[in-house]
């Protein structure tokens, strides 16, 4: 167990690399009731959201979900999250434990016809990811003939587990196929422990943090509080993807990310891959093309599906291509990598 | 956690294996089971002086690179090559064919290390 975020988290249970190979040939369950769970009601909801968040919730139909942020007025991210909306005055916000408490305080300010409900501690949550997902989650749904299919990818649908109300998110931080559940708190020994045992003829096995993190970067999904902070913004994070511009609908740190959309950020996030037999890069390596310090890596891991080290880079723009020499330090050594695409897997 | 009875220990979870005035080091079952799977390990050169404390080494696991101190002040006599193809043996066999490298101590009574119940001692139970 390791302190994160206020929370004492499991880095690994079998095995961090027999939990990665069970995620990405099977199936994995990751505990995640430290991420916060705040529920948004009322008339004002919408309104409300549509100030604070970079992607444009306006554009959410009913069960349906995206990733967004929260943004300071630089444009840097206070927080990466993800919104679905349940209801036409009724949303949920998955947020990072370590900036629940910011990011409830910065929601509560808006007073209008809104209630923002939901502290540290008050929900469990869980990630079941893997190829074997969806064979997991129709064993577990299977009593529940009122609403018997699978929620589709970005959805979110309620169902009863094992006597328990539960709403269940097509997403994940794997790159796999998954699902993330969301419950009161005292519903969450009982689940965990009812998916593992439901989940165990398919070779589903409980991941810890390590997994957790081997997995997303693969991936090429970033970590907040590495691959983002507040003086990261999604632009230069090369996520300005779910920065929504469309309607001319003010929100915190548009004017910010608008300009870096239009003219360019000063830096960008780079993938880089490492070589065989050379140390892997890790977070906050210095990454050099020539004799000309160019940016830092953000996170980076030895991967267990590639056999090679992989990470993210932050460097000054432009991005070099594809291919191009650089070298990373360590341990006051020059190692030699290779720019390459942030999805580290390919398209899956 | 396995502490073999004939070793010598560091509280940083290095053992010293002494043997006709050389040394064999490698780290704990504690320390190769706290790290995971090892996917790779820098060792020192042949005939680098070292001092007792000193990083002569680093273990990496998916997790995270940890440093290996010498346990004793002497000159390394040789590095264990096969680890470099076959890091995982530091799992498998951290008293065995998992040893990171072998030290010709300088003192040949080394001070300092503890005995196996006071290494374990030191373990959280």
């Amino acid at each position: 167990m390791i302190p994160f975020a206020g929370w004492n988290l499991p880095v690994e249970y079998s095995g961090l690399l027999a939990e990665h190979k069970a995620t990405r040939q099977a199936a994995g369950l990751f505990d995640i009731s430290h991420m916060g769970q705040i529920r948004a009601t009322g008339p004002g909801a919408l309104a409300a959201l549509e100030v604070l968040l970079a992607n444009d919730p306006a554009k959410l139909k009913d069960g349906e979900g995206h990733y967004t942020f929260l943004l300071n007025d630089q444009g840097g991210v206070i927080d990466d999250l993800f919104l679905y909306r349940l209801g036409p005055s009724d949303f949920l916000l998955v947020v990072n434990a370590s900036r629940h408490v910011e990011d409830l305080a910065l929601l509560s300010k808006q007073k209008s016809n809104v209630s923002f409900v939901g502290s540290p501690g008050s929900t469990a949550g869980m990630a079941l990811q893997g190829p074997r997902a969806p064979a997991i989650l129709s064993k577990l749904i299977q009593g529940d003939l009122s609403n018997p299919s699978l929620p589709p990818r970005n959805h979110i649908r309620q169902y009863t587990i094992a006597g328990h109300l539960v709403l269940v998110g097509a997403t994940g931080y794997t790159g796999e196929e998954g699902y993330e559940f969301f419950m009161e708190r005292k519903a969450g020994p009982k689940i965990w422990d009812h998916i593992l045992a439901t989940g165990k003829s398919e070779g589903l096995l409980p991941c810890g943090l390590g997994a957790r993190d081997s997995l997303r970067l693969e991936a090429g999904f970033p970590l907040n509080g590495q691959d983002l902070s507040p003086e990261i913004t999604p632009v230069e994070a090369g996520l300005g993807f779910f920065v929504d511009l469309t309607r001319p609908r003010p929100f915190l740190g548009r004017t910010a990310v608008e300009t870096q959309k239009k003219s360019g950020a000063p830096r960008v996030c780079i993938g880089i891959k490492g070589v065989t037999g050379q140390p892997p890069p890790r977070h906050d390596y210095p990454v050099f093309r020539g004799d000309q310090r160019i940016g830092v890596i953000t996170s980076g891991v030895p991967s267990p599906t590639l056999g090679h080290g992989i990470a993210l880079a932050l460097i000054t723009a432009p991005a070099p291509p594809c291919g191009q020499d650089l070298e990373f330090e360590v341990r006051g050594r020059r190692v030699p990598a290779k720019v390459c695409h942030r999805k580290f897997l390919g398209k899956r | 956690m396995n502490t073999p009875n004939d070793l010598l220990y560091a509280k940083s979870h290095e053992w010293l294996r002494l043997d006709q005035g050389k040394g064999y080091v490698g780290i704990t079952d504690h320390a190769q089971s706290a790290l995971s799977d090892v996917v790779f390990v820098e060792l020192p050169k042949a005939g680098r002086t070292v001092k007792a404390g000193e990083v002569v080494a680093t273990v990496e696991s998916v997790k995270a690179a940890s440093d290996i101190y010498s346990p004793v002040e002497g000159t390394i006599v040789e590095s264990n090559a096969t680890l470099t193809s076959d890091p995982g043996l530091i799992n498998r066999e951290p008293y065995g064919q998992g040893w990171l490298f072998k030290i010709e101590p300088t003192q040949p009574k080394p001070n300092g290390l503890l005995t196996a119940t006071e290494y374990s001692a030191t373990l959280p139970s």
